[in-house]
């Protein structure tokens, strides 16, 4: 079976497995890095990276079914992880996820149909200071309001 | 008592601290060129166990007693975990020195490592983190270049190889065990113990698991010794604490304060009191899993025994302040939605016992309790306390009962209004 995954990402792969006396270890970091670069991991994604670490195709599935923050589908151009744990509740976090379902027209879970937006409640994102925050993609915002989140979105082409 | 008011967050301030420069101009890597030309291994080690440091994480286990269960005539390698997790909620300390001071957690490993004779460590970081991670792999770069990481370290004969890796966002690879699960590419399922990661740890192999905070107050404790270090706490929690505060005062933030401060202080005196005068109804004091306290009970002193002698526990030292008017079964459904979800389902009595935890509070909220509901959490709870591989089980159940146990009248009056199935 051919290959799905380019030479360059094979490359990256093998300089990953390198920092690790044993190559599975290298697992998460390359599972990052090949979402990063497709934007979610398709079993064929997983089988590639099983036989590049040398390990059974099941054990990258166990990981990837594992942890939330691998995805089997993929998501919209902005992904918007909003934290609804307590900090951010007692600051006004379960207003903004309304605010973000009207605005967006979906609820927690989904993807507008244009593929901009995906909004995913999550657990705590270690920002509680901010409360309450968010992510889109690899950045934090906080201390948001109604007025702040909707210049945000605004922002986003 | 020479008591400086701030330690680790004293140079925050500072412009681009993180890079290698600006920390070297404030005497960085200074305490691990004393380390490695004036100190035995041995000494260092000795240093830490005097100076009293606590394990920063949540367990609160004194540092250098847990290096000191390294074995020394094992031929196999050793390694150091840097516990970078930070996923219990309400915390946020850790991500304030990983991404303003990079260069005093990495000098505080390589202390570490060579205290306890280590030549390859890792930096576990939550996933979230990437930016966090990739400014750390920044510094991790510059150390290489000037020396401070790699092989023969300051001309000393000393190596050390340090590496990132990051989690992809599950609580409890903040477990130590799990957490090695994770480092080694599987799924975060805790280990059985013993064995302890002191003896078998990260691939098969001896294995010391600090937390950030812990290791970025080594580099002080070797350069203004242990003495110093336990003035500015006490003496068997030598140090300052990295209090983040969130919720309903006026000021949330990061509080450096010496260990023992109260728990009234922090929140009336630095986070600036309850936010818009309200009143005071609970605090979480060290984490979620941490048993809640009422209003009245926080005259206690922050640090690892006096809140544990107070029924609760320091953890990471995060607090949530809790007002009046905020319904004790909000906080009770915002704990129970995350442990049914963060549990990895391993053992029974937590796989199952938080999702029907979950399960009953939603049905409370509903509208459709029942009039023993309040029991049947309390005995779910006891159910799940000292029957799982993982401390999980105990950090879902421990705040569940004390929810359950301190505010149930408030919890019962809630049932009696819905219209409650006999």
């Amino acid at each position: 079976m051919s290959s799905v995954l380019s030479d360059v990402l094979a490359k990256k792969i093998d300089e990953l497995a390198a920092r690790y006396p044993v190559k599975q270890a290298a697992l998460l970091p390359v599972l990052h890095l090949v979402q990063n670069e497709k934007g979610f991991l398709s079993p064929e994604d997983e089988q590639d990276v099983a036989g590049r670490l040398g390990i059974l195709p099941v054990k990258v599935r166990e990981v990837v079914t594992f942890y939330t923050m691998f995805r089997r589908s993929p998501v919209g151009k902005y992904h918007i992880q909003v934290c609804t744990n307590l900090s951010c509740s007692l600051a006004g976090g379960d207003g903004l996820v309304g605010r973000l379902e009207t605005r967006l027209g979906i609820a927690l879970g989904g993807t507008t149909p244009d593929g901009k937006f995906t909004l995913t409640g999550v657990e705590c994102l270690g920002a509680c200071e901010t409360a309450p925050c968010l992510m889109i993609n690899f950045d934090y915002h906080g201390n948001l309001d109604a007025a702040g989140l909707d210049k945000i979105l605004e922002g986003l082409a | 008592m020479t008591r400086a008011t701030k330690v680790l967050t004293e140079l925050f301030w500072l412009e681009h601290l993180h890079r290698i420069e600006a920390y070297l101009d404030r005497g960085g890597y200074q305490a691990l060129k004393k380390a490695l030309t004036e100190m035995k291994p041995e000494q260092v080690q000795e240093e830490v166990k005097k100076a009293g440091l606590r394990g920063r994480g949540g367990a609160g286990f004194p540092a250098g007693v847990k290096w000191g269960f390294i074995p020394k005539d094992l031929d196999k390698p050793r390694y150091l975990c840097v516990n970078a997790d930070e996923g219990e909620p309400g915390t946020f300390k850790d991500k304030y020195i990983l991404s303003h001071d990079p260069h005093l957690l990495i000098e505080g490993i390589v202390l570490a490592a060579y205290a306890v004779g280590i030549h390859s460590a890792y930096v576990y970081i939550r996933g979230e983190y990437e930016l966090i991670a990739r400014r750390l792999e920044q510094a991790i770069a510059e150390a290489y270049a000037k020396g401070y990481l790699g092989r023969n370290i300051l001309g000393a004969g000393f190596d050390l190889e340090l590496v990132v890796h990051r989690g992809a966002g599950a609580y409890i690879c903040g477990e130590e065990t799990s957490l090695l699960e994770s480092l080694e590419g599987k799924r975060g399922n805790p280990r059985l113990k013993p064995p302890f990661p002191a003896l078998v740890g990260l691939f098969q192999c001896p294995t010391v698991i600090n937390n950030v905070e812990t290791l970025a107050n080594v580099p002080f404790i070797i350069q203004k010794g242990a003495a110093w270090f336990v003035e500015q706490g006490l003496p068997k929690d030598g140090g300052t604490r990295l209090f983040g505060v969130s919720g309903a005062v006026a000021k949330p933030g990061l509080y450096e304060l010496p260990a023992g401060t109260s728990l009234r202080e922090i929140i009336y005196t630095h986070a600036g009191g309850m936010k818009d005068g309200r009143k005071l109804k609970a605090v979480i004091p060290g984490g979620m899993s941490s048993p809640i306290l009422r209003a009245d009970e926080i005259d206690v002193a922050m640090d690892v025994d006096s809140i544990a002698a107070a029924g609760s526990m320091l953890g990471s030292g995060a607090i949530i302040v809790i007002a009046e008017g905020t319904p004790i079964l909000h906080v009770l459904r915002k704990v129970a939605k995350f442990y049914a979800h963060e549990s990895c389902g391993q053992c029974t009595p937590c796989r199952l016992g938080t999702s029907w935890i979950h399960k009953i509070v939603e049905r409370m909220a509903a509208g459709g309790g029942t009039r023993d509901d309040v029991d049947t959490l309390v005995r779910l709870a006891g159910n799940i306390k000292g029957r799982t591989l993982c401390p999980l089980g105990d950090a879902a159940a421990m705040p569940v009962a004390a929810i359950a146990q301190k505010f149930r009248a408030e919890l019962e009056a809630t049932l009696e209004r819905s219209a409650v199935r006999p």
